[in-house]
């Protein structure tokens, strides 16, 4: 398993150093990837379904249990299958979709990526590298959406729909580590018999809080909905893909692979039914309001999600049955639907369905894709749709005490979606075909036929329901940890309410396709309550962080060197002075310290002065000369305390300092009267509150004891060892002489910066 | 005597920073030597100072046999002042160089330059 | 600066600086002194030398630019630590030592070779950045 997800990987590297050579010949190599993986896992169907679980283990990071272990079960099945599959008719597509774009072959290399990344998601067992790939497969969604890099707003929709999930994905990792903590390990199978553990322990709540943030996120749950439409920039081919049939679903994968492990607790099911049903109605409004295909299509989507998260949290075998059910009639029905979408925009050039009309005249195959996957989403028998309806008002009107509520809600959402999938799957066909439209040119096969061979799988499956429910459904709801054994998908259940519930549902969906018609007023009507939606308060939020931190760095980093120091200075100043205020026990022992001597007191005071003169004379000779002085003084203390090396070294310093300034004082400006009087008197206090801070601190670090272990060994061995008696020069050329040769690179350096600073000739434009 | 050296870098550290808030450019390094002056006393202290017994051993003998004074802080400040010898020069042409270019020593003035081009 | 007094000076306090600075070199090791104090001390030699007699005068001296003092020091230096490495299967930079007593230097080892390289690279980096200077002023 872990080849095939590397495989993925592996293709996608491969394009990106060998793409270029291929260009427009590697889309047929490139679907049989898929296909091939796809052909893969279809084998494992029949021990599948004979309940065996496949696993596999590869040692990662053992020491923080972070392994690459993958599991393969009903669920990952279900997902892998779906993953491949569809992904085989995308490549396929977009072979055609995009001939002799300009970056085929990067859009390839995305698009395994993401596949891989994928379907390491689905299989893996280990919850941080569920997160690795969960990740990945936010970052090839980002490439994918801002693939028409060109375009200002693809590359909005792109950094936003990261921005959320990313945002997910760490709440996904801090989940993951609160939950391995709890449970002392990362694997999700070892979780499986812990959940009564989990679910009474103090961090269940946050835990859950955290995965839900993850999932909510990646599957665009209100209130995070909006960055989907806004993917929906991307080319068709990776909206069928990632977001209408795999990627969005990631969240619906993570929450039914961690149901059993976190769910049946009040929290977790109440949560999920009041965001999924919050979700899946609202968005089902909006359909109603749209008029671009793509719109219509990604508000549907997301109301479909919000069903699937719905039921989840149902909970019930009856619930997850249809959960499974509707992932299957959805990916179905949402990609045909997508991939039509496709094929009228690139051969009719518009998404409008106001204008479009009448094109089954010129694409007949794809009309009838588009009738069943309309079919199939409207829940009209014998579709699969037909089934994953009934099984979702099934155990809805069942679900205890607020059964009707939930009944209602489901069914306005069910009517609403019948609408979206009508004027997707059949209004742009029904009609007269306008005369703008009648040159419109069938696509080619690679286009049509991915289509059209999904929606017979919708009608297929609707029809021999056995095909899917023994092989795929029973497997994943049992991998969830329920017995599946007592499900039976069949098309009809007998007369009852459920039954009626249906027919109620198509026939206000049709009449509400036949008297609503959308329009561009409508839309824009409903623009004006967009200042109220989750995402302009959201993009308001980072417009305020934006500005804030902006003005933040201006106030600190605002360029004038003065202030960094200063700022600098302040902080010092105050936390230093606090601990020191506040630790310090003033106990300087004064008998400890030397008397002082003439000569000491003498070097002092004119070392004082010396400094008083170089800080406020106006004159730069002045200033430099009695720098000189501060220098020589110290070489005096130097030699009084026993630093013969020392003093020497300063004394040759200072001197070359000197001769240097004067060499090159006279090339500079004379100093101005810069700075105005309270400048001066700012900087002076901050200044001699650092010089006190620092003389407090050394009368502070006195009164403690000294280590003078190194001290000692390197005095003990420098005649011994090193064959010297002067201990310095034994240090820095014995025993650290690395660091002394370090030290004259750098000084060699300096003298080369010199040089090429001076000698470096300016070109004329450069000269001010 | 060690509370007067205490004072003394107090002032020099004072006088660096002052000199570094200034705008103009010959005081910035000016600061900042008398900055680098403070700091190697400031090491020099806190290895505790001993006056007449520098850190050599006596010629007749393979070890100390009384008080010296610490040589790795000797050794410190050594390297140092010749590091800071490289870096003041540096710090020199440097101004010179920014002088000719841009015909101001203000540092203000030459953040304005900055901004605009 | 250029004074009769100077330039006179300047003849006979080159060599006797430059001598002074060896003396400080090899002493080193034994007494107050090393390779970068030395290294210094022949820097002001060349500097002062400079001042009296003008700086061609003082490059013409020194036939070779202080610059290429650098490599040849760094060389030195990274010598004085490898052969131990290359030869002696010793860790790097540990001391070698000629077992009898000269004068002066005391024992002969590689720690003196290594201080060698520190006067070149000092008197070099010096006498680049003063000459630099003085050339550009």
């Amino acid at each position: 398993m872990l080849l095939a997800i590397l495989l993925g990987f592996a293709f996608s590297l491969f394009l990106v150093f060998t793409g270029k050579f291929f260009k427009g010949r590697i889309s047929i190599l490139a679907a049989g990837i898929p296909l091939a993986l796809f052909v893969y896992f279809a084998q494992f169907i029949g021990r599948i379904s004979d309940g065996e679980v496949i696993t596999q283990f590869h040692s990662w990071i053992p020491a923080f249990g972070v392994n690459l272990g993958f599991t393969l079960d009903g669920l990952s099945l279900l997902f892998s299958l779906m993953i491949t599959g569809i992904g085989f008719l995308v490549f396929v597509y977009t072979s055609a979709y995009l001939k002799g774009h300009k970056y085929l072959d990067r859009f390839y290399g995305y698009l395994s990526m993401f596949m891989a990344a994928m379907l390491g998601l689905v299989l893996s067992d280990n919850l941080i590298s569920l997160f690795v790939f969960w990740e990945l497969t936010s970052i090839s969604s980002f490439f994918l959406i801002g693939f028409n890099n060109t375009s200002r707003k693809s590359r909005k929709s792109a950094l936003i729909a990261l921005a959320i999930t990313g945002i997910g994905g760490l709440s996904l990792l801090v989940g993951s580590i609160f939950l391995g903590s709890v449970t002392g390990t990362y694997s999700i199978a070892e979780m499986l018999t812990m959940n009564p553990e989990i679910a009474s322990n103090p961090y269940y709540i946050l835990i859950v809080a955290l995965i839900f943030g993850a999932a909510f996120t990646k599957s665009a749950q209100f209130p995070f909905h909006f960055w989907l439409p806004g993917a929906m920039k991307a080319p068709t081919p990776v909206s069928t893909y990632l977001h209408s049939a795999t990627m969005v679903k990631a969240g619906i994968y993570l929450l039914m692979r961690l149901t059993p492990v976190l769910g049946d607790h009040e929290f977790w099911n109440t949560t999920l039914i009041i965001v999924g049903a919050i979700t899946m109605v609202y968005s089902a409004i909006h359909t109603l309001f749209r008029t671009d295909l793509k719109g219509i299509l990604a508000y549907s989507t997301i109301s479909a999600l919000g069903i699937l998260v719905f039921l989840i949290g149902q909970g019930t075998v009856d619930a997850l049955t249809a959960a499974a059910v509707f992932i299957i009639v959805h990916a179905l029905y949402k990609a045909t639907l997508f991939l039509i979408t496709g094929i009228i925009d690139y051969q009719a050039g518009t998404r409008d369905t106001t204008v479009l009309r009448g094109l089954r005249k010129v694409l007949f195959p794809v009309a009838i894709a588009g009738f069943l996957a309309a079919l199939s989403s409207a829940g009209i028998p014998p579709t699969i749709g037909f089934i994953g309806k009934e099984l979702t008002y099934e155990s809805t009107f069942h679900f205890g005490n607020m059964a009707i509520l939930l009944t209602g809600l489901i069914v306005i959402t069910k009517i609403l979606l019948l609408y979206a999938g009508f004027v997707a799957g059949i209004k742009p066909f029904t009609g007269t075909l306008p005369e703008r439209f009648e040159n419109t040119k069938m696509p080619s096969f690679l286009m049509w036929l991915p289509p059209v061979i999904l929606a017979l799988g919708c009608i297929v499956f609707g029809i021999f329901p056995g095909l899917i429910e023994g092989s795929l459904v029973k497997p994943m709801v049992s991998s969830m940890g329920l017995d599946g054994k007592e499900i039976h998908l069949k098309l009809f259940h007998g007369f009852n309410v459920i039954l009626l519930l249906s027919v109620i549902t198509i026939a206000l969906g049709t009449v509400l396709y036949f008297t609503l018609k959308p329009t561009k007023k409508l839309e824009a009507w409903v623009a004006k309550f967009e200042k109220f939606s989750p995402q302009t308060i959201i993009s308001n939020s980072w417009a305020f962080f934006f500005k804030f931190s902006n003005g933040w760095t201006n106030l600190f980093q605002n360029g004038y060197l003065r202030n960094y120091v200063a700022t600098i200075m302040v902080f010092t100043i105050a936390l230093t002075g606090y601990s020191l205020f506040t630790t310090a026990n003033y106990a300087v022992d004064f008998n400890s310290f030397s008397t002082v001597t003439f000569y000491e007191a003498a070097t002092s005071i004119v070392m004082l002065v010396a400094i008083g003169y170089t800080v406020f004379t106006r004159s730069r000779l002045a200033a430099v000369a009695s720098m000189g002085i501060i220098g020589y003084s110290i070489c005096i203390l130097f030699v009084i305390y026993s630093a013969p090396d020392l003093a020497m070294t300063q004394f040759s310093i200072d001197t070359l300092t000197v001769i240097l300034f004067v060499l090159v004082l006279y090339k500079l400006p004379k100093y101005l009267k810069l700075s105005d009087y309270k400048m001066r008197i700012r900087d002076g206090v901050l200044s001699l509150a650092f010089g006190t801070i620092i003389t407090l601190l050394i009368l502070e670090v006195l009164a403690e004891p000294v280590n003078k272990e190194v001290s000692d060994y390197y005095a003990a061995n420098a005649y011994i060892l090193a064959h010297g008696k002067n201990v310095v020069n034994v240090i820095l050329v014995d025993f650290r002489g690395s660091d002394t040769m370090i030290e004259i690179s750098v000084l060699a350096i300096a003298a080369i910066g010199v040089f090429a600073l001076l000698k470096l000739r300016l070109k004329k434009s450069d000269q001010r | 005597m060690e509370v007067i050296l205490a004072i003394l870098i107090g002032v020099l550290y004072a006088a660096g920073i002052y000199m570094i808030l200034r705008r103009s450019l010959v005081k910035l390094i000016l600061g900042i030597i008398i900055l680098g002056n403070g700091a190697n006393l400031l090491i020099f202290l806190l290895g505790r100072v001993v006056k007449g017994s520098p850190p050599i051993i006596p010629a007749d003998s393979d070890v100390f046999q009384s008080v010296y004074a610490d040589p790795v802080p000797q050794a410190l400040i050594l390297t140092a002042i010749v590091i800071s010898f490289g870096l003041q020069s540096f710090a020199i042409i440097l101004v010179k160089r920014a002088y000719k270019v841009v015909k101001t020593d203000d540092l203000d003035e030459m953040n304005a330059i900055d901004k605009d081009s | 600066m250029k004074t009769i007094i100077l330039r006179t000076a300047s003849t006979y306090l080159l060599p006797l600086l430059l001598m002074f600075s060896i003396f400080i070199l090899l002493r080193g090791h034994y007494s107050p002194g090393g390779g970068f104090v030395g290294g210094l001390i022949a820097s002001i030699a060349f500097v002062l030398h400079s001042f009296a007699r003008g700086l061609d005068n003082t490059k013409e001296l020194l036939k070779i630019h202080p610059g290429f003092l650098m490599p040849i020091g760094l060389a030195l230096a990274f010598l004085a630590g490898v052969t131990p490495v290359l030869f002696f299967d010793l860790p790097f930079m540990t001391g070698l030592w000629y077992p009898d007593h000269l004068p002066v230097i005391g024992s002969l080892g590689s720690a003196l070779f290594f201080d060698l390289g520190v006067y070149l690279v000092v008197v070099g980096v010096t006498l680049t950045i003063i000459f630099t200077i003085t050339e550009s002023a």
